[in-house]
């Protein structure tokens, strides 16, 4: 191929991209749902000075309880109430996971990687073991799938705004709730006494102390909450999205997340922003498959092999990491633990 | 590091150097005496010394193991097969047989399980190397499975190369291409780290997937060995590693051995290992002390790659001879629990690895005898329950009334968060 087509090949891509993108908006926010979770369960964390590279874990062992709450009930209770159960479920495991973690890294002091490196190692293994011991030999199918919303078709049809909608509301219940946590909590984060707060034990836990606020109560209810948001993550994950489980079926999405949070530098609505960014990244593929680019520009693509696809948002990842990383900042106390009679 | 001021964080530093056993003339060294307890200090029996640097890790391992029994005994009810009181014996026991044998085998001269463990436990030496030799400089190095996979295809790409060549010179050149193939992977975290501050767990979890995704793609496609019917590599004839005793115990697993003692040597003995050991425990005094960390992070993690490189190219070599997609890099996660578990020592490391060279030899076993009532995968939760038992080692101090042993994971990686997303101080 002759480089000087590269420039010429690159307008080409921008335009396919503004003319593919908009009839796969709902997609790309399927694919961006639990980036965005997860980055939300990171900001909860890390804003109150807990650091959670756990996130992958929590996701992939509430996806997997998730999962096995649905498939177990499918037949007793029905469809659609087994899926809610395992939706209730997958919370609940995260909310335990979040748990262990806060306990960890809050109360025992420990390492707070090592703690992450737990979560992720032992979702990992007890996942495998129990899919192995309880799914695999059952020989029965999946759990299902939420239903999703169809927008009306006078709304979908006017051209702009139909689209936009379409993107937030032709989804299951958990993506719908994506944008409403999202906005939700970069309001609350920044506008109430809660997110004052919680920015204070992040940023000086000791002077947060003196004005009486309880550091160690408010880390752990944060970090509980954020990894019920992780736990919403894997519960859409397989629930909503797939309808069936794998082992080890999160794919660094939760690490993705983390990358996610720190390009949007720790606020709820740039961490959307930046899982956008992955959501367009992974949809690439499926919209080259779908929708190929004519001529020049559709050989390239078709020629890249699928793997680099995949690959794509993780090189991103380290991209954004050494390019951004520079320049946000983190909260001040993220991942230092508080001693209450520590000197300063 | 920027400037902005953390509490405590001087505080901290000094108590990192004060667990470490093996700092010598470190800049903490001073601090580290005040902070010693007066009674069994350094120079007590050496046995009671040993207990008061394993005591942690062994009583972690004892209590991870009976946690597995508690899970080994419950998931039989989930899954409808019966309470079986007797299945954790059966799986432990087994376990053991598949790792040492039984006295009749040794007696007839069949050694295969102790050799299957060895075998097992090289990579994994390497591994822990790997990511050890990160937490002395302060760096977590989750990269094994991606520094692993690479030297592993390296190895098998440059041993077809090599296969017709005389086997003194195709394996010394495959090792050496699969080792500086892993350490390429390893410059990449460690000078985004040092350079840029994206910090090295995320950039190396995430360089662990482009290498899974990336080689499988290579093998598919340009280095495919058109004579298979499978995507993998060619043969690597004289590339083999030489078995040296017993019926598998190749050239990989004795170098497993020296590389424990020279990783020893260069950190107890040589300048390099004093700067690594002196950025790992304080940063900002190393570098008042002349001491680059941006470099000294730089080639730990070059290092770190080379070490997990070699990790895949004795096993490549010694074992799989050949690649193919989907190849297993369990080793990633196993290293980082026996780098804990040595607590990073490198004969800590080598205990460590025999251990979980142990397990991984004897898991196919534990499987069998048990009727499959107790996956493989019970290794994997026992390994990240000794990692939260070393984490929380609270709890092995409650239950086993210890008090005089050290901290497990304190000392050597206290330094790890608090590096999060920072930037490393030229």
């Amino acid at each position: 191929m002759d480089v000087t087509a590269i420039p010429r090949l690159l307008v080409e891509l921008v335009a396919y991209l503004l003319d593919v993108i908009p009839p796969f908006l709902p997609t790309i926010l399927v694919l961006t749902a639990p980036i965005a979770l997860g980055a939300l369960c990171g900001v909860l964390c890390e804003r109150s000075g807990v650091v959670n590279i756990g996130i992958e874990g929590i996701m992939l062992m509430s996806a997997f309880f998730g999962y096995l709450t649905g498939f177990l009930l499918h037949e007793s209770v029905g469809a659609l109430p087994a899926l809610v159960l395992g939706v209730f479920v997958a919370v609940l495991v995260g909310v335990l996971m979040g748990a262990i973690h806060a306990w960890l890294s809050i109360s025992v002091r420990a390492d707070q990687i090592i703690a992450g490196v737990f979560l992720n190692i032992f979702a990992l293994g007890l996942t495998a073991y129990l899919n192995r011991l309880i799914v695999t030999p059952s020989g029965r199918g999946g759990a299902g799938q939420l239903p999703k919303f169809n927008l009306p078709e006078p709304i979908a049809d006017i051209p702009v705004l139909g689209q936009v909608l379409g993107m937030f509301l032709n989804q299951g219940p958990i993506a719908m709730s994506v944008i409403v946590l999202v906005v939700g909590l970069q309001i609350l984060l920044f506008r109430s006494r809660w997110g004052l707060r919680t920015r204070a034990v992040g940023e000086h836990p000791k002077a947060a102390d003196t004005v009486g606020i309880d550091v160690i109560r408010l880390r752990y209810r944060n970090v509980i909450v954020g990894c019920a948001i992780a736990g919403l993550a894997g519960a859409f994950i397989v629930l909503e999205s797939t309808g069936s489980f794998q082992n080890g079926m999160t794919g660094g999405r939760g690490f993705i997340g983390l990358a996610a949070m720190i390009f949007g530098r720790w606020t709820p609505i740039g961490s959307f922003l930046g899982a956008l960014l992955f959501g367009l990244v992974l949809g690439i593929e499926i919209m080259v498959g779908v929708a190929r680019p004519p001529g020049e520009l559709g050989a390239v693509m078709g020629a890249i092999p699928r793997q680099w696809y995949v690959a794509l948002p993780y090189i991103i990842t380290i991209v954004v990491l050494a390019g951004v990383v520079g320049r946000s900042i983190p909260p001040a106390a993220d991942g230092v633990a508080y001693e209450k009679e520590a000197r300063a | 590091m920027t400037g902005r001021d953390r509490g405590g964080r001087e505080d901290v530093r000094a108590q990192a150097g004060g667990a470490d056993p093996l700092a010598g003339a470190a800049p903490a060294a001073a601090q580290e005496e005040r902070n010693r307890p007066p009674a069994g200090g350094r120079g007590a029996n050496p046995l009671a010394r040993l207990w008061r640097a394993a005591a942690v890790p062994i009583l972690s391992i004892v209590a991870a193991m009976l946690a597995g029994a508690v899970l080994m005994l419950i998931s039989p009810l989930v899954s409808g097969s019966g309470f079986q009181p007797t299945l954790p014996v059966t799986a432990y026991g087994a376990l053991i047989e598949g790792a040492v044998g039984k006295p009749e085998l040794w007696a007839a001269g069949n050694i295969n399980a102790l050799s299957n463990t060895l075998v097992q436990a090289a990579p994994l030496m390497f591994g822990g190397l790997a990511v050890g030799l990160a937490f002395k400089a302060g760096l977590f190095n989750i990269g094994v499975a991606g520094q692993f996979l690479v030297g592993a295809f390296a190895a098998a790409v440059a041993g077809a190369e090599f296969a017709t060549l005389d086997t003194n010179v195709a394996v010394p050149l495959s090792l050496v291409i699969g080792g500086l193939a892993g350490g390429a992977y390893g410059f990449i975290p460690g000078f985004l780290k040092a350079r840029t501050g994206a910090h090295e767990v995320v950039t190396t979890i995430m360089l662990n997937s482009i290498a899974s995704l990336l080689l499988a793609w290579a093998v598919a496609d340009i280095f495919r060995a058109p004579e298979f019917t499978f995507a993998r590599t060619a043969d690597i004839g004289n590339a083999r590693l030489p078995v040296l005793l017993g019926r598998n115990i190749h050239l990989g697993v004795a170098l497993a051995f020296v590389a424990i003692f020279v990783v020893k040597f260069v950190l107890d003995r040589t300048t390099l290992g004093f700067e690594i050991r002196t950025v790992g425990q304080n940063p900002n005094a190393a570098r008042y002390a002349g001491i680059r960390p941006v470099v000294i992070l730089t080639l730990t993690m070059t290092l770190c790659g080379l070490l997990g490189g070699l990790a895949g190219a004795i096993q490549m070599l010694g074992v799989q001879t050949f690649y193919a997609a989907g190849i297993s890099a369990n080793v990633g996660f196993d290293s980082i629990t026996v780098a804990l578990l040595g607590r990073s020592s490198p004969l800590g490391i080598m205990a460590a690895a025999l251990l979980f060279g142990a397990m991984r030899a004897g898991q196919g076993l534990m499987q069998i005898n048990t009727g499959g009532l107790v996956p493989i995968e019970v290794i994997d939760v026992i390994q990240a329950l000794i990692i939260l038992f070393l984490a929380a080692d609270v709890i092995i101090r409650r239950v086993f009334r210890l008090r005089a042993a050290r901290g497990a994971v304190e000392g050597e990686v206290r330094t790890v968060t608090q590096s999060w997303g920072e930037q490393v101080a030229r």
